[in-house]
């Protein structure tokens, strides 16, 4: 997060690679979550992939961690699908936690990992990522105790990106010797290609091998890519290169790396002032126009061009054509004077608010390099002034924090509408439900008392039809009309046993017939009847199970009626004052965050302008200079050419003495 | 002139330089302040978002609907739309983000609405381009069978080779 202090060209090379390796290890944070896409095993975790792929940062974050925390929650996790991606989810929610700058979230996520039991490449990891957070916070100690906890192997994946980083730590504590061993190794890394060469440069030069430093750099150097950030890197090494050697007063040496720098790119301004500087230097002031006169034609914000516009008559003077300097004293007058009037007209933009403004706006969302284009609105900066400042990591930082806590400002804003407008359902279905529901439970208490008897009929059916497989019972299986014609048998047989006189013999036998015949028929017909009634009792299981389902769904209905409307008011009252106190916090971080970016592009805003209210004066003095020595010299001029005519005005003199041969013969006859 | 130069060196450094008049505990301290409240908001909006759902969608009548890709990575998915119980429930155009999202193994959840428990007849039908640009279009049919719990379908497309395959999860 906070810059390197660093007063040397190769301070800033390494300040400069961090530019680019933070951007290089971003990316491969981003890409890391899944690499597996048939072996999907979650459609939860594939959804904050989704979220994740597009850099939504937030979304997936908040859907990993609730997947996360459902799953901690679970009495049988294994039984989870999303077992098979756990592990990957914690590592995820961690880079994806980096990557929306949380650092130490993310830090704490990946100890999480390392303090569990884990197998050994899964610790290597997360001491890996632990590392990268460290180094990325740029506590290179820690990053280096972080990488210290590796044993044994590490994952394929990631373990050129392992030994990259212990370089970059290396060369953070200085210990660059061992930095150069472990980059020699990574030479060839496709993935790393040119960062390796670069840091290995770097490191060669700091390591007291400026020799081989300056090889590695040029070769570097001389690599052309159609890849834009290649290019860009190759670049940089070159301005690098030449600006070093000029320091050092190589100067024949210098030259030919800025000649490298590609024309268009971004470094082809800072390249072609230098080139000039290079001829400069050396005398050859014909020659440093070329570059600069280049250069003078460009975008007039860009501080390169600005000194160029000074370098221009600067060199035309030192070639004594002081009427042409000061006529580009005079152009460069009149740019440095209309762009401290768009500075100060910046100045005041910002100061009125309107930088952050815009920065809030919906557009920097979805345009590219939109605090650049916001230029373009009315009453905005010139954001062309701040393009250094932006490109630096902090204001990066800053500017994306800003935007995060914009959008979660409102993110909070809308859930507090949506609040509302659950209240308004839940009132609605209270108002719908709760009148109908007395009627409803009425019906169901009756519908629930008959159901449970029939249940209850049910359930001692069934123990009688068990209990008749283990001893027989075949009055249990008498119909009605055998029932009664049982208990009317049993009847005659108590009236017969409580006056034996009164009846014959032949009634008595009777009564014994019709007992043994409705015996007989119960004993013959059992097997059969029992047979039938177990066939009965399967029908009417299903019956009574299709009771239930239909009782459990009223019973859930029910349920979700009262569900739908009760019990939210406190979780309500309780988010919306949580989302209330966020918002406050909100507003005053972004205040905070604002004043920052605001006095931080004041401050650039003021240096440039500052800058060029002394090129103005420079310019001011030299012109005058070049007008009294254009004066000087045009007066010198009109004075010969006076001389010249008054020359030819006269008559041709006669001579007045002799020639000198004459002398001569005069002067010898005067001896003799 | 040669402090001109001089100042040119001073431009690579303007990029470190530039935060001093800023103090650097105040910025680790804002920072600080910046991740306290982005992890308050997320914790928030995980609790909002389960509001939500249990409100809007309980679980006894949710359906939720996914989208994925399958197999040809460079094939570009450029609409869905859904039927369900022969009503549009989504169309959605996909953006250059998305597809690639999409293309890299992420899952869209398209749809979630609320059924009845029972049978919902479901069609499906996709628009998208190969790399050479060839035009693919299908629809598909389905029989969402929803019961107590929550519904989730996959809705997994084979752009190349005009298929849609369902999957109940």
């Amino acid at each position: 997060m906070l810059p390197r202090l660093v007063s040397t060209p190769l301070g800033v090379a390494l300040s400069s690679l961090c530019t680019f390796s933070f951007a290089l290890g971003i990316s491969s944070a981003a890409a890391a979550p899944v690499r597996e896409k048939e072996n999907l095993r979650d459609l939860f975790f594939g959804q904050a992939l989704f979220q994740a792929y597009q850099e939504n940062y937030f979304d997936a974050i908040v859907s990993l961690d609730t997947e996360l925390n459902q799953y901690r929650r679970l009495d049988e996790p294994e039984l989870d699908p999303f077992t098979t991606h756990y592990g990957q989810a914690e590592f995820s929610v961690g880079d994806l936690e980096l990557s929306y700058r949380m650092h130490r979230e993310a830090g704490r996520a990946i100890e999480a990992v390392l303090k569990g039991n884990v197998p050994q490449p899964v610790r290597n990891e997360a001491a890996y990522r632990l590392a990268k957070i460290q180094y990325h916070k740029q506590q290179p100690q820690n990053a280096l105790h972080a990488l210290e906890m590796i044993e044994g192997r590490v994952p394929e994946r990631v373990r050129a990106e392992e030994r990259f980083l212990r370089a970059r730590v290396y060369m953070e504590l200085g210990r660059f010797e061992e930095a150069v061993e472990l980059l020699k190794d990574l030479k060839g890394e496709s993935s790393l290609a040119g960062f390796v060469e670069y840091n290995l440069g770097i490191a060669q030069m700091k390591a007291g091998q400026e020799e081989r430093g300056v090889l590695e750099l040029t070769a570097l150097g001389k690599t052309g890519s159609s890849d834009p950030a290649r290019q860009a890197l190759s670049d940089k090494t070159n301005l690098l290169l030449g600006y070093h050697l000029m320091e050092t007063g190589e100067l024949e040496l210098a030259r030919p790396y800025f000649d490298r720098v590609h024309l268009e790119g971004p470094f082809s301004n800072k390249a072609l002032l230098g080139a000039g500087w290079v001829e400069a230097r050396a005398g050859r002031f014909d020659r440093a126009l070329v570059p600069w006169k280049l250069l003078q034609d460009r975008q007039a914000t860009n501080e390169a061009v600005q000194e160029a516009l000074l370098a221009v008559p600067y060199a035309y003077g030192k070639l004594d054509v002081h009427s042409t300097a000061a006529i580009n004293y005079g152009r460069a007058l009149e740019t440095f004077s209309h762009e401290i009037d768009v500075l100060s007209n910046s100045i005041i933009s910002i100061r009125e608010g309107k930088f952050l403004e815009a920065l809030r706006r919906k557009e920097a969302d979805q345009v590219q390099n939109w605090v650049v284009a916001l230029r373009n609105l009315p009453g905005a900066p010139e954001t062309h002034y701040l393009l250094d400042l932006m490109a630096s990591n902090d204001y990066q930082e800053f500017l994306r924090n800003y935007h995060d806590l914009n959008d979660l400002f409102e993110r909070n804003e809308s859930w507090l509408g949506s609040l509302t407008a659950y209240e308004d359902i839940i009132e609605l279905r209270r108002s719908y439900y709760e009148p109908l529901l007395p009627g409803i439970d009425d019906k169901f208490r009756e519908l629930d008392a008959r159901i449970k008897l029939r249940i209850e009929q049910r359930d001692k059916f069934a123990s009688r039809i068990e209990q008749m497989l283990v001893s027989r019972r075949p009055e249990y299986l008498a119909f009605a009309d055998e029932q009664e014609a049982r208990l009317k048998l049993a009847r005659m047989r108590e009236i017969l046993a409580r006056g034996p006189r009164h009846y014959s013999e032949e009634a008595e036998a009777r009564i014994a017939r019709l007992e043994g015949v409705l015996e007989w028929r119960l004993s013959t017909e059992y097997d059969q009847r029992l047979t039938e009634a177990y066939k009965h009792l399967q029908q009417l299981n299903e019956e009574i199970k299709k009771l239930q389902v239909v009782y459990h769904s009223f019973v859930r209905s029910r349920q979700a009626a009262t569900h739908s409307y009760t019990g939210y008011n406190d979780t309500i009252a309780q988010l919306r004052s949580r989302l209330k106190m966020a918002q406050t916090k909100l507003e005053i971080l972004m205040a905070r965050q604002g004043t920052m970016l605001e006095a931080l592009a004041v401050n650039e805003l003021d240096r440039r302008r500052a800058q060029l209210e002394s090129y103005q004066i420079k310019a001011r003095f030299a012109l005058a200079d070049s007008y009294d020595r254009a004066n000087e010299l045009q007066e010198q001029r009109l004075d010969q050419r006076k001389i010249e005519q008054h020359r030819s005005s006269q008559p041709e003199a006669l001579p007045q003495d002799n020639p000198p041969e004459l002398e001569a013969s005069t002067e010898e006859g005067d001896d003799a | 002139m040669c402090r001109i130069l001089q100042i040119t060196i001073l431009m690579l450094l303007a990029s470190v330089c530039f935060a001093q008049s800023v103090s650097r505990d105040e910025i680790r301290g804002l920072d600080e302040q910046i991740q306290d409240v982005k992890k308050d908001v997320i914790d928030l909006t995980a609790e909002l978002a389960q509001l939500e759902e249990k409100l809007l969608f309980p679980s006894n009548t949710q359906a939720s609907f996914f989208v994925s890709l399958a197999g040809d990575n460079a094939f570009s998915l450029e609409a869905v739309e859904l039927k369900l119980n022969n009503e549009i429930v989504a169309h959605h155009l996909y953006t250059f983000r998305e597809i690639e999202a999409l293309q890299k193994g992420g899952v869209q959840r398209i749809y979630t609405g609320n059924v009845q428990t029972g049978n919902h007849p479901l069609e499906v039908s996709f628009i998208g381009k190969s790399a050479s640009g060839k035009e693919y279009r299908a629809s598909a049919n389905y029989t969402v069978d929803k019961e107590v719990g929550p519904k989730f379908v996959e809705i997994k497309i084979a752009g190349a080779e005009s298929a849609i395959n369902f999957k109940d999860w």
